[in-house]
Protein backbone atom coordinates (compact mmCIF):
# COMPACT_ATOMS: atom_id res chain seq x y z
CA UNK A 1 0.00 0.00 0.00
CA UNK A 2 1.28 3.82 -1.32
CA UNK A 3 -1.43 5.29 0.34
CA UNK A 4 1.65 6.70 3.23
CA UNK A 5 -0.65 9.29 5.38
CA UNK A 6 -3.99 10.94 5.39
CA UNK A 7 -3.64 14.23 6.87
CA UNK A 8 -5.75 17.17 8.24
CA UNK A 9 -3.64 19.88 8.10
CA UNK A 10 -5.18 23.75 7.73
CA UNK A 11 -2.23 25.25 6.61
CA UNK A 12 -2.89 22.86 3.76
CA UNK A 13 0.83 22.47 1.57
CA UNK A 14 3.41 23.76 3.54
CA UNK A 15 6.78 23.20 5.73
CA UNK A 16 5.89 19.87 8.09
CA UNK A 17 4.04 18.00 5.27
CA UNK A 18 6.76 18.91 2.41
CA UNK A 19 9.59 18.19 3.79
CA UNK A 20 8.67 16.96 7.72
CA UNK A 21 6.83 14.22 6.56
CA UNK A 22 7.51 13.93 2.94
CA UNK A 23 10.99 13.13 3.71
CA UNK A 24 10.11 10.73 6.67
CA UNK A 25 7.89 8.54 4.12
CA UNK A 26 9.78 9.24 1.03
CA UNK A 27 6.40 10.56 -0.29
CA UNK A 28 6.71 11.30 -4.40
CA UNK A 29 3.13 12.51 -4.32
CA UNK A 30 1.12 14.37 -2.34
CA UNK A 31 -2.57 14.88 -3.46
CA UNK A 32 -4.42 17.64 -1.67
CA UNK A 33 -8.57 16.79 -1.41
CA UNK A 34 -10.59 20.41 -1.45
CA UNK A 35 -13.62 20.97 -2.84
CA UNK A 36 -12.85 24.76 -3.12
CA UNK A 37 -8.60 24.98 -3.73
CA UNK A 38 -9.39 21.83 -6.78
CA UNK A 39 -12.81 24.07 -8.07
CA UNK A 40 -11.61 25.50 -11.71
CA UNK A 41 -11.63 29.41 -10.91
CA UNK A 42 -9.42 28.72 -8.35
CA UNK A 43 -5.99 28.00 -10.23
CA UNK A 44 -4.06 31.16 -8.77
CA UNK A 45 -4.70 29.07 -5.12
CA UNK A 46 -3.44 25.60 -6.46
CA UNK A 47 -0.48 28.07 -7.91
CA UNK A 48 0.67 29.49 -4.66
CA UNK A 49 0.38 25.74 -3.33
CA UNK A 50 2.54 24.09 -5.88
CA UNK A 51 5.47 27.27 -5.07
CA UNK A 52 6.37 25.01 -2.14
CA UNK A 53 6.29 21.89 -3.45
CA UNK A 54 9.99 20.54 -5.38
CA UNK A 55 9.49 20.22 -8.81
CA UNK A 56 10.79 15.98 -8.49
CA UNK A 57 7.72 15.77 -6.11
CA UNK A 58 4.08 15.54 -7.70
CA UNK A 59 1.13 17.17 -7.07
CA UNK A 60 -2.33 16.66 -7.53
CA UNK A 61 -5.84 18.69 -6.52
CA UNK A 62 -9.40 16.68 -6.71
CA UNK A 63 -12.24 17.58 -4.94
CA UNK A 64 -13.69 14.94 -2.12
CA UNK A 65 -16.28 12.53 -4.61
CA UNK A 66 -13.00 11.88 -6.80
CA UNK A 67 -10.40 11.41 -4.12
CA UNK A 68 -13.33 8.86 -2.51
CA UNK A 69 -13.05 7.41 -6.06
CA UNK A 70 -9.41 7.11 -6.39
CA UNK A 71 -8.35 5.91 -3.65
CA UNK A 72 -7.54 2.34 -4.81
CA UNK A 73 -5.74 3.99 -7.66
CA UNK A 74 -3.47 5.50 -4.83
CA UNK A 75 -3.13 2.40 -2.98
CA UNK A 76 -1.75 0.55 -6.04
CA UNK A 77 0.46 3.29 -7.00
CA UNK A 78 4.04 2.09 -6.80
CA UNK A 79 4.60 6.32 -5.92
CA UNK A 80 4.36 6.96 -2.58
CA UNK A 81 1.35 9.59 -1.85
CA UNK A 82 -0.03 11.29 0.51
CA UNK A 83 -3.56 12.89 1.17
CA UNK A 84 -4.12 16.26 2.68
CA UNK A 85 -7.34 18.05 3.61
CA UNK A 86 -7.68 21.57 5.01
CA UNK A 87 -10.70 21.00 7.26
CA UNK A 88 -12.25 18.09 9.69
CA UNK A 89 -15.43 18.20 7.67
CA UNK A 90 -13.95 16.98 4.23
CA UNK A 91 -11.97 14.57 6.18
CA UNK A 92 -14.71 12.82 7.80
CA UNK A 93 -16.97 13.08 4.29
CA UNK A 94 -14.08 10.82 2.99
CA UNK A 95 -13.94 8.37 5.27
CA UNK A 96 -17.83 7.87 4.86
CA UNK A 97 -17.59 8.02 1.36
CA UNK A 98 -14.32 5.95 1.32
CA UNK A 99 -15.03 3.40 4.08
CA UNK A 100 -11.56 1.55 3.13
CA UNK A 101 -9.94 4.86 4.45
CA UNK A 102 -9.01 3.69 8.41
CA UNK A 103 -6.10 5.31 9.19
CA UNK A 104 -6.17 9.42 9.59
CA UNK A 105 -4.26 11.77 11.20
CA UNK A 106 -4.26 15.02 12.39
CA UNK A 107 -1.79 17.54 11.80
CA UNK A 108 -2.54 20.76 11.97
CA UNK A 109 -6.03 22.30 13.21
CA UNK A 110 -5.62 25.72 14.81
CA UNK A 111 -7.78 28.11 16.68
CA UNK A 112 -11.71 28.89 15.55
CA UNK A 113 -14.82 29.91 17.28
CA UNK A 114 -16.02 27.42 19.71
CA UNK A 115 -12.32 25.64 19.55
CA UNK A 116 -10.45 24.66 22.76
CA UNK A 117 -6.79 23.88 22.66
CA UNK A 118 -6.35 20.07 23.17
CA UNK A 119 -2.67 19.91 22.23
CA UNK A 120 -0.34 22.61 20.86
CA UNK A 121 -1.51 22.14 17.06
CA UNK A 122 -5.02 20.86 18.00
CA UNK A 123 -7.51 23.35 18.41
CA UNK A 124 -11.09 21.61 18.54
CA UNK A 125 -15.03 22.15 19.63
CA UNK A 126 -16.41 19.92 21.65
CA UNK A 127 -18.71 18.72 18.51
CA UNK A 128 -16.11 18.03 16.73
CA UNK A 129 -13.81 16.10 18.67
CA UNK A 130 -17.62 14.01 19.21
CA UNK A 131 -17.60 13.92 15.44
CA UNK A 132 -14.14 12.38 15.22
CA UNK A 133 -14.75 9.82 18.04
CA UNK A 134 -17.54 8.79 16.34
CA UNK A 135 -15.47 8.31 13.60
CA UNK A 136 -12.77 6.00 15.42
CA UNK A 137 -16.16 4.04 16.99
CA UNK A 138 -16.82 3.26 13.19
CA UNK A 139 -12.93 1.86 12.89
CA UNK A 140 -11.07 4.39 12.03
CA UNK A 141 -7.72 4.80 13.69
CA UNK A 142 -7.40 8.52 14.64
CA UNK A 143 -4.01 10.35 15.88
CA UNK A 144 -2.80 13.87 16.21
CA UNK A 145 1.25 13.85 15.22
CA UNK A 146 2.52 17.16 13.80
CA UNK A 147 5.83 15.66 12.56
CA UNK A 148 7.23 12.41 11.92
CA UNK A 149 9.46 12.40 15.63
CA UNK A 150 6.80 13.31 17.47
CA UNK A 151 4.36 10.94 19.44
CA UNK A 152 0.89 10.04 18.18
CA UNK A 153 -2.11 10.89 20.03
CA UNK A 154 -5.02 8.72 20.21
CA UNK A 155 -8.33 10.82 19.38
CA UNK A 156 -9.70 9.25 22.60
CA UNK A 157 -6.99 11.14 24.73
CA UNK A 158 -7.59 14.43 23.10
CA UNK A 159 -10.17 16.08 26.04
CA UNK B 1 9.83 59.29 7.68
CA UNK B 2 6.18 59.15 7.67
CA UNK B 3 5.88 57.87 4.27
CA UNK B 4 8.28 55.77 4.97
CA UNK B 5 8.07 52.16 3.62
CA UNK B 6 7.70 49.20 6.50
CA UNK B 7 9.01 46.10 6.43
CA UNK B 8 6.87 43.09 7.83
CA UNK B 9 8.76 39.60 8.13
CA UNK B 10 6.88 36.92 8.05
CA UNK B 11 8.66 33.47 9.56
CA UNK B 12 8.15 29.86 11.39
CA UNK B 13 8.37 29.85 15.14
CA UNK B 14 10.52 33.05 16.72
CA UNK B 15 12.63 33.49 13.33
CA UNK B 16 10.99 36.62 12.16
CA UNK B 17 11.59 38.22 15.94
CA UNK B 18 15.12 37.39 15.95
CA UNK B 19 15.69 39.28 12.23
CA UNK B 20 13.82 42.02 13.50
CA UNK B 21 15.88 42.20 16.89
CA UNK B 22 19.11 41.46 14.78
CA UNK B 23 18.58 44.52 12.41
CA UNK B 24 17.25 46.70 15.46
CA UNK B 25 20.99 45.91 17.10
CA UNK B 26 22.90 46.45 13.51
CA UNK B 27 20.90 49.61 12.79
CA UNK B 28 20.31 51.23 15.81
CA UNK B 29 16.44 51.37 13.71
CA UNK B 30 13.40 49.32 15.77
CA UNK B 31 10.54 51.22 13.79
CA UNK B 32 11.21 49.95 10.41
CA UNK B 33 10.67 46.26 10.72
CA UNK B 34 7.34 44.26 11.88
CA UNK B 35 7.88 40.40 13.24
CA UNK B 36 4.72 38.33 12.32
CA UNK B 37 5.28 34.56 13.27
CA UNK B 38 2.97 31.51 12.12
CA UNK B 39 3.09 29.92 14.96
CA UNK B 40 0.79 28.66 16.19
CA UNK B 41 -2.20 29.60 13.30
CA UNK B 42 -4.27 28.20 10.58
CA UNK B 43 -3.48 29.86 7.25
CA UNK B 44 -6.48 31.94 7.58
CA UNK B 45 -5.34 33.61 11.13
CA UNK B 46 -1.79 33.72 9.87
CA UNK B 47 -3.73 36.16 6.68
CA UNK B 48 -5.46 37.70 9.65
CA UNK B 49 -2.24 38.66 11.71
CA UNK B 50 -0.29 39.61 8.80
CA UNK B 51 -2.77 42.25 7.54
CA UNK B 52 -2.79 43.54 10.97
CA UNK B 53 1.30 43.83 10.77
CA UNK B 54 0.71 45.52 7.15
CA UNK B 55 -1.68 48.28 8.88
CA UNK B 56 -2.38 49.44 5.53
CA UNK B 57 0.95 51.00 5.58
CA UNK B 58 2.90 50.49 2.05
CA UNK B 59 5.29 47.71 2.75
CA UNK B 60 7.58 45.02 1.74
CA UNK B 61 6.89 41.55 3.27
CA UNK B 62 9.84 39.41 3.49
CA UNK B 63 9.31 35.55 3.84
CA UNK B 64 11.24 33.05 5.26
CA UNK B 65 11.00 29.93 2.31
CA UNK B 66 10.22 30.19 -1.25
CA UNK B 67 7.09 28.03 -0.16
CA UNK B 68 4.67 27.19 2.25
CA UNK B 69 2.12 28.89 5.09
CA UNK B 70 3.87 32.64 5.15
CA UNK B 71 4.26 32.99 1.66
CA UNK B 72 1.00 31.66 1.04
CA UNK B 73 -0.56 34.01 3.36
CA UNK B 74 1.58 36.57 2.17
CA UNK B 75 0.15 35.84 -1.87
CA UNK B 76 -2.95 35.72 -1.01
CA UNK B 77 -2.62 39.45 0.72
CA UNK B 78 -1.05 40.56 -2.37
CA UNK B 79 -3.66 39.52 -4.61
CA UNK B 80 -5.91 42.30 -3.44
CA UNK B 81 -3.67 44.88 -2.29
CA UNK B 82 -1.05 46.80 -4.13
CA UNK B 83 0.85 48.66 -2.18
CA UNK B 84 2.90 45.59 -1.31
CA UNK B 85 5.62 43.62 -2.76
CA UNK B 86 6.76 40.00 -1.65
CA UNK B 87 10.20 38.66 -0.93
CA UNK B 88 10.81 35.17 -0.22
CA UNK B 89 14.24 33.66 1.58
CA UNK B 90 14.76 36.51 3.55
CA UNK B 91 18.39 37.47 4.94
CA UNK B 92 19.95 39.51 7.45
CA UNK B 93 21.87 41.43 4.81
CA UNK B 94 18.71 42.54 2.93
CA UNK B 95 16.71 43.80 6.15
CA UNK B 96 19.71 45.84 7.21
CA UNK B 97 19.92 47.16 3.69
CA UNK B 98 16.07 47.36 3.67
CA UNK B 99 16.47 50.07 6.74
CA UNK B 100 18.05 52.73 4.58
CA UNK B 101 16.10 52.75 1.42
CA UNK B 102 12.68 52.71 2.82
CA UNK B 103 12.13 55.71 0.17
CA UNK B 104 11.75 53.04 -2.54
CA UNK B 105 8.35 52.48 -3.93
CA UNK B 106 7.32 48.43 -2.58
CA UNK B 107 8.39 46.85 -5.74
CA UNK B 108 11.10 48.81 -6.41
CA UNK B 109 12.43 48.21 -2.62
CA UNK B 110 11.10 44.88 -3.19
CA UNK B 111 13.94 44.17 -6.50
CA UNK B 112 16.95 46.28 -4.20
CA UNK B 113 16.34 43.17 -1.32
CA UNK B 114 16.65 40.76 -3.49
CA UNK B 115 19.98 42.20 -5.37
CA UNK B 116 21.54 42.69 -1.74
CA UNK B 117 20.37 39.82 -0.05
CA UNK B 118 21.89 37.35 -3.23
CA UNK B 119 25.14 39.19 -3.14
CA UNK B 120 24.94 38.66 0.70
CA UNK B 121 25.29 34.72 -0.17
CA UNK B 122 29.20 33.51 -1.10
CA UNK B 123 31.49 31.12 -0.51
CA UNK B 124 34.18 32.45 1.48
CA UNK B 125 37.57 30.84 1.12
Amino acid sequence: MTLSLVRVDDRLIHGQVVVGWGQALGIRQIVLVDDRVSAPENAWERDICRMGVPPDLGIEFVPVTQAAERLAEWEASPRRTMLVMGDLETAVRLCRLAPRLKKLNLGGIHQGPGRRQRLPYVFMTDSEVGMLQQLAADGVEITAQDVPTARPVPVADLK
Amino acid sequence: MSNALQGVVVSHAKLATAFVDAVAEITGQADALVPVSNEGCSRAILGDRLQEAIHSTPSVVFVDLPGGSCLQAAILYLRTHHDVAVVAGVNLAMLVDFVYHRDLAPAAAAQRAIEVGERAVKVVE
